[in-house]
């Protein structure tokens, strides 16, 4: 237990730090508060639309191409968790480690081969 | 008692630090994105070549109306800065600038710092979607796909450095830190300062602000104070970056003289390296939405996982 509270104790600034940002936060805000006018209209309040009326919701249809790039994304994420824990002791467990995790980031990286020779990099 | 006290110092330093580094950044940026495009930039405030520009701004900005527009999602809308900022915040503590001079040394440091630093991004993302707007819904779903193609690389160029001094805290890494890393890492380096540079949506990066085509992207509906804390956000994001590539590249506090000026060196290496930043900003145009995600899908990813091969086989090769 000794070991734990000096481990978790190193983190207490942290804890600090976001309280006392979090006040900074609401002190800056307090005093735009205080010192700032208020004449909401409903002009201004409109969604700005380049000046003119603004056409149909704000939250519209997007292209679903973007959600190819989230799918890459979570076939890599995966292996920087692995990674990270694995840098700072590999170096003591020589060549083999170091094949076994080419051949962990070599599968993920196929995925990515695919991904390119599909053709979903590229817009036109 | 003593130590909360310790404690509470600390965070009033890194709190400074956090207030004043990003404006200094800021005027820098100032000066020498018009020097470089033959102008003069801030002459007036302050008197002495515009140095209080920002610290008017600040005053300005405190100033200004809060408008929400009618069909935003309020209390998203109202807490995406502060989500934004304290991230930055926090990731300070980590940042050491010398041997004994750092808010709080984490053995995880690196790992956390990159954590942290992801979690800022969410603030964009929040003020896209909130703001109830087509053109900052754009820029928004531009920075989601933006952060996960450039998180990967920028992940996997500070893993490359993690391995090669074989811990995750930043003090350990600089102790680690040998000259000829700047030729052993030096594709990690490009990599992390780019992928980082996207992190931050900063030009040639800045495709969901693009106001050419989007407004202003997820921030097209702020103003006044809301705008300025993203606006510090970006700064400290800089710093940020700057202070980290400076630790993790370029040796932080390790120079001549370094005994006594260790804190000198790495604050003169992260101003280098800001100073590219705003470099880079005037010199190059901005990147087609799909033209960025080749970038790091063909040409980042790739390069950093070579680095990896590169770095595995360093370590070893060294070990034996």
């Amino acid at each position: 237990m000794a070991d734990n509270t000096a481990y978790y104790g190193a983190y207490l600034p942290l804890v600090v730090m976001l309280v006392v940002g979090a006040a900074l936060v609401v002190a800056m805000f307090a005093g735009n508060r205080l010192l700032r006018p208020t004449h909401a209209t409903r002009e201004k309040l409109l969604t700005y639309e380049c000046g003119v009326d603004p056409v149909g919701e704000g939250w519209a249809q997007h292209h679903v191409r973007y959600y190819v790039f989230a799918y890459l994304y979570v076939i890599f994420a995966v292996d920087a968790v692995f990674l990270f824990p694995w840098a700072t002791v590999f170096g003591g467990l020589g060549w083999v480690s170091v094949g076994e995790m080419a051949v962990f980031i070599g599968f993920i990286a196929v995925g990515l081969v695919y991904a390119w020779r599909k053709g979903v990099l590229t817009w036109t | 008692m003593p130590e909360l006290l310790e404690v509470l110092v600390r965070v009033a330093i890194v709190i400074a630090a956090f207030l004043v580094l990003p404006l200094i950044v800021g005027q820098i940026e100032h000066k020498t994105m018009a020097h470089m495009q033959s102008r003069v930039g801030p002459m007036y405030a302050g008197a002495f070549h515009g140095w209080a520009q920002l610290v008017a701004d600040g005053v300005k900005f405190v100033q200004k109306e809060a408008v929400v527009p009618a069909a935003a999602d309020r209390q998203v809308f109202k807490l995406a800065p502060a989500v934004a900022m304290l991230p930055y915040l926090v990731a300070f503590l980590a940042v050491p600038l010398g041997p004994g001079l750092v808010g709080q040394d984490l053995d995880l440091g690196l790992f956390f710092v990159l954590a942290v630093m992801g979690v800022g991004v969410v603030g964009t993302l929040m003020a896209g979607w909130a703001s109830a707007n087509k053109f900052s819904l754009l820029g928004g779903i531009r920075v989601a796909a933006q952060l996960m193609a450039y998180e990967l690389p920028f992940v996997l160029a500070a893993a490359s450095v993690a391995m090669a001094a074989g811990t995750l805290s930043l003090l350990g890494i600089v102790e680690a830190w040998n000259p000829w890393w700047l030729l052993w890492q030096l594709p990690a380096m490009v990599v992390f300062f780019v992928a980082g540079l996207a992190e931050l949506q900063r030009p040639p990066f800045d495709m969901p602000i693009a106001d050419a085509e989007l407004v202003f992207g997820p921030y097209t509906e702020y103003g006044g104070l809301r705008f300025a804390v993203f606006l510090l956000a970006e700064y400290a994001g800089i710093v940020l970056l700057s202070a980290l590539t400076a630790v993790l590249f370029l040796g932080g506090w390790r120079g001549p003289f370094e005994e006594q000026l260790g804190w000198l060196w790495t604050l003169a290496k992260t101003g280098l390296v800001a100073f590219v930043v705003v470099w880079i900003r005037v010199a190059y145009p901005r990147l087609r939405e799909d033209q960025l995600q080749r970038l790091a899908w063909q040409g980042l990813v790739p390069l950093a996982l070579f680095q990896l091969a590169i770095t595995a086989v360093g370590v070893v090769v060294m070990a034996s």
